[in-house]
Formats: structure tokens, sequence, C-alpha cells
């Protein structure tokens, strides 16, 4: 394979924007009351006169419910009720799904909070007590007796669609519940007249999210003011409220939504799901606080899953390398209903960023959104993204091995040009920035690249299977701009808003719609919004999670809560910095156009003796006497702005990794872990650097570790922490995180979005070094997770 | 109260004498009430976090009688007699323990929901291996899973307390 | 998660706990490390209506040596066993699966007795036991007797012992002096149940040949089992390149893996099989040669 023996790196990285507070290491300010045990999780939260709710759930993955008989439980001491679905069939509407894409021929079924008479998923809501304590509710439940009617179930997505499998819903026809298409560039027509066509079959296997903290709800309704507070595990209060009154058809403004400390979500808690409307309808009808907290075998049963993909892969090129296009057909599992975001997942989030890093001219996709009866699947870390991502490396891969060619040699070959942005992509999108070259220099740099491959040579001569994998990553984050996110169908805009205050005494309240969720932002945009402000970072406190609070925020996701909830805060800081401005210059007596503010005070330009802090410009502002704001000023210090990105942010990069195999038992161990991440610019380094890591775990637990495992009746085999393979430290290898910084063009403070971008890059990294470690045996692909198993079985195949 | 000779039935309660966190403590428990409802539900030490019903995160860990348990897998019946510290006993007078001072100079959680158990494991775990090396760090936390941080800032934290705290 | 509800008794001796035993028969069941039987509870698995917490009875957790023998205390726990001199200066092999157990909070509860006697196919000290030709002494109502490893496990999660029966104590033989062992686990993660365990303790005379030989594997068959036709293969022999790679085979082929849809198929753990043996037994053999 023709290798370049001489590499010329020069990196140009600019820093990162240095001010007082941005771009600097701060401490974080969660975590005084995280490491002392003083957080408060919804499960810490329990008012006056809680009551516990448990769910009794069916064991049947498709069923008629033929009875219920719940007698016996309701007679138990401790007991203050027990409920079926036809208890709640008149008061709570169907769970709604908020991502409508258009033209896919999308078929909504109508998926309740508890079975009325028909089970869809080994999981499924059947009943639910009420008791004085959860251990007397959970006697009760084993007391409630259920006579069902099995009914042939179905868990694969293509089985699904095959003409005689199980109809789960009347109204959607084969299970096909959409049928999503792009056809960008004349995709047939680039295919017939290339060089070469690889083709692959992929399985992007189905994950469960698994937060440390499962879900959760506590609802007290207020019987005085007619007001339900719900406490709830949530990354977006103001949509759960929202989609909450649409299930309860209780008005919005009588439910307050409070997420509390929340521990991890990863897109598992975005949607809303039956029992937490559930828990507030009953906190009503028995007007005391509700409880309910799923256990760990609950959270892997009926909270939604991630990824579930089979895809069909070709990709077109001339016989020097030079990427044509890509075809992609998708059998999506959506499980046994659409979940809240889940139908823009698998198409929008997936099919537009096909492109990857590269110039094709041509990308065709097709995505068949199926229904089976598991539960149901949305947004995981990455939300459609390590879809993406990893077909588009694997491929580059598949198609550089066919004509033997580097596969760092063809992506130098593919990639856009540093100087080609803002680049469209023909399927719609505009990629902001970037330098793809830099970065994937940089990282083979790292790894000594060159020496690598020679190394590589001789441990083949003598047997050993050592790999380099590369990834170069691309993704969509920072959702997203109302127009083109309305436009996909999306029910809200993907703005995001702040209110910044200035207290007379010039103290800080910042107001963010974003809701953080381990991500720091109550450290990060403090230090944001002191230097928008030039004010003591400790003068600023971040409120987050209380839609009795904020103005309407719609939550953290997509890594969008630095570009777009940040972005809100700029604005509204310099908005009212313009304000302030105005009101020193009167204080002063001068003209505005002669006032600067600098280091943290007003001065007029060239005098820096006399000048004004912006403490004494609040205490004018909330004074409002005539000498103090001037004439037709409204007093405050206060702004609030909802912020609508123009664009998207595309955080890149690339992603080496090294492995070795043990030649018997065919255990991966990774040697080495290079990224190399650009997103723009960074708030706080310390806290990218552990968004790197803890994206890449789980990328690298999805390689090589996780799977959701349905049997064939649709009983979930990984029902458990002792059976769903998340790692442990000890699996983990270090991973050598590097950065460059390119800020995004559009974005108020140029930050791009981080939280997911190793969880994307990271499995096709080592996938790739495992098929490369295995290429002298003919290998070309070997689906996730690679353990040690499907590798010695992929051998044996091979040696044959 | 006996049902159908099966599921429920009465039993007696039982009086239980226990330190937690250097406190003297008297309730009365039912037998099946595990230890870590009786932390955070009877006592209000809500510190210690539930994580999985199978024994696997260690989220719940505490320390009882001088050694790091999984309280999700004890009996409030078992601490009579006991000793038994949370992450609440860390903090002394104002001042953070080293290995909580670790945890937040390195970055060493995220979401916060698995690092009041990982930090008692570690304060444990430290207390016996004054002067680990890396693998053995990773090792002695393989009780205790964390969805967020990767481990690693963990690792530098756990390193970090090590040589602060010495050792002797 | 929430367990049913049981009656819990916590006796200060062993006599204490032998009237219980006898008195609740069935319906009782030892509290040990209770790192298997509360999980079992809590998920209602099992519904036991009497608790017998053992860990007060004082003649249960000690660890000693007795003529050529060490005592193990069936309340011993892993961490203890772990760390306790005596083994790893007496019987190596023991030391060296506890480390393989659970995770560190796991070992700091659970006990090699509850452990034995939970009879899990896939438990690591069911491999140590019937390769160290282990025995263990259990009280009923009708006096004490002894059951050998060879005869203790009867069934996954099914042991020997009888309704009211309670382990007092694990006994091993001590090796000889030119000995050596090693313990292999292949699992998908740290603190995972063993994709297949193997542990080796093999002795060797002054002329090299194996005058004792002792395979336990675990997770390939019903309950952990002993690869007797591969040690009686090697007594005798040269333990070489060549005889260890039939030992191996031999062992591999003693086997009865179940399709584990998680952990393995049968087919793969009968191959890894054959490679820990091959691997455990070189490993012990090197040990037997030079200091620990």
């Amino acid at each position: 394979m023709p290798v370049k023996q001489e590499m010329e790196v020069s990196v140009e990285e600019k820093a990162t924007v240095q001010g007082r507070y941005v771009g600097k290491r701060s401490r974080r300010r969660e975590d005084s009351r995280m490491i002392t045990g003083h957080g408060r999780y919804t499960e810490d939260i329990t008012p006056p006169g809680t009551v516990y709710a448990h769910f009794l759930r069916s064991d049947y993955a498709h069923a008629r419910i033929k009875s219920i008989n719940t007698k016996k439980a309701e007679e138990m001491p401790g007991v203050i009720g027990v409920y079926t679905g036809k208890d709640f069939s008149e008061h709570l509407n169907p769970i709604p799904t908020a991502w409508t894409i258009p033209n896919s021929e999308l078929k909504i079924p109508k998926y309740r909070a508890v079975a009325v008479d028909r089970i869809m998923y080994v999981g499924d809501p059947v009943a639910v007590v009420v008791a004085e304590s959860p251990y007397r509710a959970s006697d009760a439940a084993e007391m409630i007796d259920v006579e069902y009617e099995p009914l042939e179930p179905v868990v694969n997505p293509e089985k699904a669609v095959e003409k005689d499998a199980p109809q789960l819903y009347d109204d959607v026809p084969g299970n096909v519940a959409f049928r999503w298409k792009i056809d960008a560039g004349n995709v047939d027509d680039v295919f017939s007249k290339a060089d070469v066509v690889v083709r692959e079959r992929f399985v992007n296997q189905r994950l469960q999210p698994a937060s440390m903290e499962t879900r959760g709800t506590v609802a007290s309704f207020d019987a005085g003011t007619g007001e339900t507070t719900v406490w709830m595990t949530s990354q977006n209060p103001h949509v759960h409220r929202f989609l909450l009154s649409l299930i309860l058809g209780v008005p919005e403004n009588r439910l307050r939504v409070i997420a509390p400390d929340v521990g991890g979500g990863f897109g598992s808690k975005i949607s809303c799901y039956g029992p937490e409307a559930v828990v507030c309808y009953l906190s009503k009808l028995l007007e005391r606080p509700v409880k309910w907290m799923e256990t760990r075998e609950e959270n892997f049963l009926s909270t939604t899953h991630g990824r579930d993909h089979v895809q069909y892969l070709e990709m077109a090129a001339k016989k020097d390398g030079t990427i044509l296009g890509l075809k992609a057909k998708v059998y999506a599992n959506m499980g046994a209903w659409l979940s809240t975001a889940a139908p823009g997942v698998p198409t929008i989030l997936f099919g537009l960023i096909l492109p990857g890093q590269y110039n094709m001219k041509a990308v065709g996709c097709e995505v068949y959104g199926v229904l089976t009866n598991t539960v149901a699947v949305d947004a995981y870390r990455g939300a459609g993204r390590p879809e993406a991502s990893f077909i588009v490396e694997r491929m580059v891969d598949i198609l550089a091995r066919k004509i033997n060619m580097d596969p760092a040699e063809i992506r130098l070959r593919n990639f856009i040009p540093a100087d080609s942005f803002p680049h469209p992509v023909p399927t719609g999108l505009v990629y902001d920035s970037g330098n793809y070259e830099i970065a994937l220099k940089k990282a083979m740099d790292k790894v000594d690249y060159y020496n690598l491959r020679k190394e590589q040579e001789k441990m083949r001569s003598e047997g050993k299977y050592m790999g380099i994998g590369i990834s170069s990553y691309i993704e969509v984050s920072g959702l997203g701009p109302s127009k083109v996110v309305r436009s996909t169908g999306f029910g809200l805009g993907l703005w995001e808003s702040a209110t910044v205050r200035i207290h007379p005494t010039g103290k800080v309240s910042v107001f963010t719609g974003g809701n953080p969720h381990g991500q720091g932002e109550e450290t990060t945009f403090a230090q944001l919004a002191a230097d928008e402000l030039q004010v003591p970072m400790e003068d600023v406190e971040i409120i987050h999670g209380d839609t009795g609070m904020i103005p309407f925020g719609m939550g953290t996701y997509g890594s969008r809560t630095t570009a777009v909830a940040g972005g809100a805060i700029a604005i509204a800081s310099r908005k009212l910095v313009s304000k302030a401005l105005k009101i020193a210059a009167h204080l002063m007596g001068v003209d505005e156009s002669r006032v600067v503010y600098e280091n943290g005070k007003f001065h007029e330009k060239g005098n820096k003796e006399k000048s004004i802090t912006m403490a004494q410009v609040a205490m004018a502002a909330y004074g409002a006497g005539a000498d103090e704001i001037p004439e037709g000023m409204e007093p405050g210090l206060e702004q609030t702005s909802f912020y609508d990105p123009e664009n998207f942010v595309y955080p890149f990069g690339t992603h080496i990794c090294v492995v070795d195999l043990d030649p018997e038992t065919f255990q991966v161990k990774i040697r080495r872990y290079v990224a190399v991440d650009d997103c723009g610019t960074q708030i706080n380094p310390m806290i990218v650097e552990g968004q790197i890591h803890g994206g890449v775990v789980q990328g690298l637990a999805q390689a090589l570790y996780e799977e959701s495992v349905y049997d064939s009746t649709g009983n979930l085999l990984t029902s458990t922490l002792s059976d769903y393979a998340v790692p442990t430290a000890v699996e983990i290898p270090r991973i050598e995180s590097s950065f460059m910084y390119t800020p995004s063009p559009h974005n108020p403070i140029g930050v791009k979005g981080v939280g997911e971008a190793g969880s994307i890059a990271a499995p096709s990294a080592i996938v790739n070094a495992v098929v490369d470690a295995l290429s002298g045996l003919g290998i070309t692909h070997i689906d996730m997770p690679l353990k040690p198993e499907n590798i010695w079985k992929a051998v044996k195949k091979a040696k044959v | 109260m006996m049902q159908e000779g099966s599921i429920t039935r009465g039993t007696h309660r039982i009086k239980i004498h226990a330190r937690i966190n250097g406190k003297t403590v008297e309730e009365e428990v039912e037998p099946r009430m595990l230890l870590v409802h009786f932390i955070r539900e009877k006592l209000g030490l809500t510190g210690t976090h539930i994580g999985c019903d199978t024994s696997n995160c260690g989220a719940c860990t505490v320390i009882y009688n001088g050694k790091s348990v999984k309280s999700c897998t004890m009996l409030a019946v078992q601490a009579d007699e006991s000793e038994i510290e949370t992450i609440e006993s860390l903090e002394k007078d104002g001042h953070l323990n080293p290995v909580q001072e670790a945890f937040r100079e390195n970055h060493g959680l995220q979401c916060g929901f698995c690092t009041p158990g990982m930090i008692m494991e570690i304060a444990w775990f430290l207390r016996e291996n004054p002067h680990p090396n890396e693998d053995q760090i990773r090792w002695g936390i393989s009780g205790n899973m964390c969805r967020c941080t990767g481990y690693q800032n963990i690792v530098e934290s756990v390193k970090a307390a090590s040589e602060t705290m010495g050792g002797e | 998660m929430f367990s049913e509800e049981f009656e819990y008794f916590r006796p200060k001796s062993l006599d204490e706990a032998m009237v219980l035993m006898k008195k609740y028969g069935e319906n009782a069941r030892v509290l040990a490390g209770g790192m298997s039987l509360i999980p079992l509870l809590k998920s209602r698995v099992i519904s036991i209506p009497n608790i017998v917490d053992m860990s007060r009875v004082p003649e249960l957790s000690k660890i000693e040596e007795r003529q050529g023998e060490i005592r193990i205390g069936s309340m011993v726990t892993d961490y203890e066993i772990e760390n306790s001199k005596l083994l790893y200066e007496k019987i190596s092999l023991i030391k060296e699966v506890s480390g393989w157990i659970g995770d560190p909070q796991v070992r700091n509860r659970g006990t090699m007795g509850g452990s034995l006697c939970h009879a899990d196919p896939s438990g690591d000290w069911g491999a140590c036991f019937l390769a160290l030709r282990g025995r263990a002494t259990v009280i009923g109502d009708k006096g004490e007797r002894t059951i050998e490893s060879d005869d203790f496990f009867e069934d996954s999660y099914t042991n020997a012992m009888k309704s009211g029966e309670v382990m007092t104590e694990i006994i091993f033989p001590i090796p000889e002096k030119r000995s050596g062992y090693s313990y292999k686990k292949m699992e998908r993660k740290a603190g995972d149940f063993a994709t297949v365990g193997v542990a080796v303790q093999i002795s060797i005379s002054e002329k090299g040949e194996c005058t004792y030989a002792g395979i336990g594997m675990t997770a390939v068959a019903p309950t952990p089992i002993r690869s007797r036709k591969a040690e009686a293969f090697l007594m005798g022999k040269k333990v070489d390149e060549n005889t260890v790679r039939e030992a191996a085979k031999i062992a591999a082929g003693e086997t009865e893996p179940m399709d584990d849809p998680l952990r393995g198929s049968a087919e793969f753990k009968r191959y890894i099989c054959e490679v820990l043996v091959r691997r455990g037994l070189n490993e012990a053999m090197e040990r037997s040669k030079g200091v620990k």
C-alpha cells in the first residue's frame, strides 16, 4: 500500500478566546453540593404527605388484555388506590409525537400512557398502585391479576416490514411509520459512471442510555391554587410542561415543572412518557404529592433506547480514490410508538450529515421508520449523527482497502478544503467553518502514524494483529435555526432564551432556558456572563430548570446549550451593557458616543480618572431619578433575549485509535486513543475535555461492549446492569485529548458544541482499527459490538 | 396478616442501635428494609444514591465497620451495633476531605450522581492503598459505574488525593 | 428492588442457629455476605419467610492451618481471604482467585461459604474448590458431616446440602512444595460473571513429572466441573508444551457449555476453555519452577 513517507505538519492553533474568565479552567460551582452529598435529585424530594406510585408492567411483548382484577391489591393495608388504563382513558390524551417530519408518509400511532386493551412491548405499563410506601406498592402490584391473550410479537425491523409480519397498529400498514428520502446530486447517474462501487451492510446496534440516575417524578397538586408542581428528571422542563399540558388537558400555566439536579440524561430524559403524566394526574386526583422513581429494570425496559439501525450502504468513487457519492438504505427500529423527537433522529439528524467531511457531490438516502414490539427508540447521545458518521467512516476505509490506498491518504484527498467555508453540501446543510486536513494531520502526528504503519507490517509478518483506525467526523449540532427546524416538522423552534438581570447592588442573576445535567453550565455561563458584563464571576448566579423562574427554554440536548443558550446570554448581556452605557453617559453628563466600558468601568474616552461601575449604574437604573436615567428610558437593568441561531454549528475532528488483538481470545486492547477535536471557542477547557472523555467512552462502549438484546419473543435480555455491559474504569484506556479552535462565524461567542462529539467519533475509530488489524485475513467488516466471539467468528470464516 | 400463604405476612419490626456519621441512632425497622433506604428515608441522608437493582453500579457505597459496602445489598437491620459513614461525614467543619477536594480540582464529576458512592469507595480504597498506580486505581473503582466522565478525571482525582494525603 | 416481607434472626452461636434452621426448615435461608441472597430477594425471584444472619456466630470466621490443611470458616469474607498472609503462603491459588470475585465492595462482604452454597454455575470459588479437591463441613440435625468438592455441586444453584444444614468450614489440603497455580478468567468486563473460568493447581516431582493435577472450570457446564480426563492425562507425565496442548484439548472436550446470548455461545466457550486451560497450565508450570 503506497504510503507517504514525509508529512509536513504546520498546525495553526489559534488560542481560545481568552477573557478574564472565558478560556479558563474554572473549578465548577456545581461540585460543592455534589461532592458533599447535598445535591438534590428527584428521588431526594419528598414533600410532606408523599405517597408512592408503582407501575405493574407487562411481561408480554404483544398481547390483548382480557381482564384486570385489582381487588386484592386495593384491599391491602397501606394501599391508597389501584388504577388501570381504563381509569385514565378519559383523562389522559395520547403521548404526543413532537417531530412530525414532512413528506415522509408519516403515520403516528396512538400510544397511551397506560395500556387499555393492548400491550405493545415488555414493560408496557398495565396498572399503577399508589401506597404509603414503595415497599407496600410493590407488594400490592403482585396481587393484581391480569389475564392476557398473547399475540405474536415482532422485534426485528427487517422482519417487521415483511408481508406476514404481525401488525402493531391498524393505521400503520406494514409497520412502516414513515419513509423518508433524500436524492441529492443525481445519485443514480453518479453511481452508474463510477469506476468503483463498494457495498456493505451495517448494524448500528441498539443501545440503552443508562444514565446513572433513572427517571422519576414527584408531582404535588395544590388544591388551593390549582397548580401542580412537578419535579422531574428532565432535560427540558418547559418542553415537558408543554407536552404534559397536552396529555393532561391542563393549562400550561397551571403546571410548574422543575428539573432539580438531574443525574445524566444522554437524550433519554428529553421525551415525554406516560408515567410522568400519570403521576401528575394522580396527585390531582388524590390531592397528595405522588412520587415515582424507576427501578433500573424499569429504566432499561421502558426508557427510550438509542440507535438500532440496519443500514445498506454503497459508495461510488473514481479509481484515484475521489469519492463521488454515497447511497444509504436504512431500516430504523422505532419501537412500539413514535417517541417525542424520534422521527427526526434517523432522518434529519442522520441523512443530512451523510456527506461527512468529504467533498462528495451525490447523496442518496432512504429511511424506513419501522415499528416493533420493543420500547421506543429516540435520541441517545449523538442522536442520528453517530449512526451517520459510523457508516461514512467505515465506507471510506472499505473503499480505501478496495483500491489499495492508505486510509489517511484517501481522506486527505477528499476533505472539503479549508478555504471553501461556509460550504454548502448536497443535502442542504451549510458547514460553517473547519479545517479537516489539519485535524487529521495533527492526530497522525500524535500517533506517529507512518512509523506505526511500519511497525504494523512487521507485526503482521509475525502473525500479530495490530490495527490503526481513523475517524474523521463532523456533526451538526447547536440545534438549531428555527426556520429550518420547523420546516423539518419539529414541534417548536430551537432558539434559546436568557434573562440577564442586574440587581440594584450590581449582583447578577442569569436565567437560562438551557438545562444542564452534568455539563457544567452553572459555571461556564457564569464565566461567560461575567466576561460579557465585566463583573466578578462570584457576583453572577445561574438559574435553570424551573419553569416558574426562567423564560421558556427548549432545554439541553443536541450539543446546543453553550452555542444557543450561551448565545442568548451573550446577546442579552450585550444589550444590557448598551443600556448601561447610556445610563453611565447620563450619569457622567457626557455624550454616549464618548463613553467606553473597559475592565468593569464606564469612563469617558481618554479620561480614566472619572469612572462609574456597573453597580453604580444599576443603582441608578432602579432609582430612575431625573439625574439617574435619561428621559424616556425605562427603569431597571434586565434584558431578555431569545436567540435564534442562523445556522447549525459543525464541530469536527479526527480521532485515531491503535489496537492490539489477543491472537487467540480476540480480546481488543486499545493501545492508544488520540482525539483531536474542534468545537470552536471554549469557555472552560477543563469541562470541554470532560465532555470528550465521556463521549468517547460511550462510543467505545458501543464499539466493544454494549448491546440491547431482545429475544424473539420480545423479552429484553439486557434488563439489568449485570447483563447490559456498561464498562467499568478497568476497560477504559487513557484518552489523549487535544484541540483546535475554529470559531463558528455566526454564533455570538464562536462556540460550536462538544457534548456528543466523542460518541460520534469513537465507534468508527475503534472498528476501523480492529478491521485494519484483521485486514490481512481479508476481513472487511464486523458489526459492533466487537465482542471477542464476534471477531473469532469472522476470523474463522475468513480462514476457511 | 397472612394472605394466601405466600406474599404478605406481618413481620416483627426490629429495634436497631447504630452509629451513623458519629451520631448514635435508634430506630425500628422492617427486616426487609434495605440499608440504603434506611439511610436515605429514615435518616434523611440523601447523599447516598440508588442507581441500579443488581448491586452493580456502586452509587450506594457507604463505609460499614471500616469497609466500603454497597448499601443497597445490605439490610437496615445489619446496621445494628455497627458504624456507618456516609458521604455527609467527610466534610469536617467546612473543610473538604482530600478526596472531595481532589474531585473538584480535577473535574472528577459531571452529573454528580455516582459521585458520593465513588468518593466513599475511594476514601476507603486509599486507606488500604495509599500509593496506588493507575491500574490499581481502576480496579479499585471497578465496583463504581460512571456514565459521564469516562473515568479519566476520576483516576486523576484519586492520584491527586493520594499525593495530598501523602500516606504513612 | 423491594423484597417481600420476611422475618430476620441473628443467632449469637452455632447452637442457636441450628435451632432456628431446624425449626424453619425449607422456609429458612442463611444470610452470609448477602451478595447473592439479597439481590435475589430484591428481585422477588425467591420468597424466603425467614432469614438467619450468621454474621455474629464466632466460630465461622477463622482461617487456620491444621495438620497439613487449611480450614476457612464459611463466613470468612473474600476480603479476608485476599489479605490473608497464611493463604498466600500456603495455597496461593486461593488468593489468586479471590481478586477476581466481583468488585472491592462485593469482596468486603461476600464469603467463600456463601458463594459455594449458592452454587452459581459460573462462580469463581467453585472452580477453585474443585481444582484443590477441597471439602466442606456441614452441620445439621443429625450432626456433622463432610461433603467432598466432587459431590458438592448437583445442578445449577443446587448443592448437596440438605434442608436445615449449615456449612461451617471449607477445608483444603496444602499443596506440595513444588507446585504451581493459575486462575484464568475471561469476562466481558471487570466484575462480570465468568464467560469461562479455569483454575489450575499442579504439583511436579523432582524428575519433573506431574504428581497432582487439579483443573477446575466454571461457566462451561450446569455446575463448576473438574476436568478429570485432562488431569488423568497429565499424571506421571512431564508438563510441557505438548502435554499441555493435549490436556487443554481434552479439558475442552469435557465441558457441556450452554449458549449464553450475552456472554458466549457454547462453541465459543469450548474454544476459550481450551485456550485458558493451556495458558493456565503453562503459567502454573512456570510458577512451579520459580519463586512465587
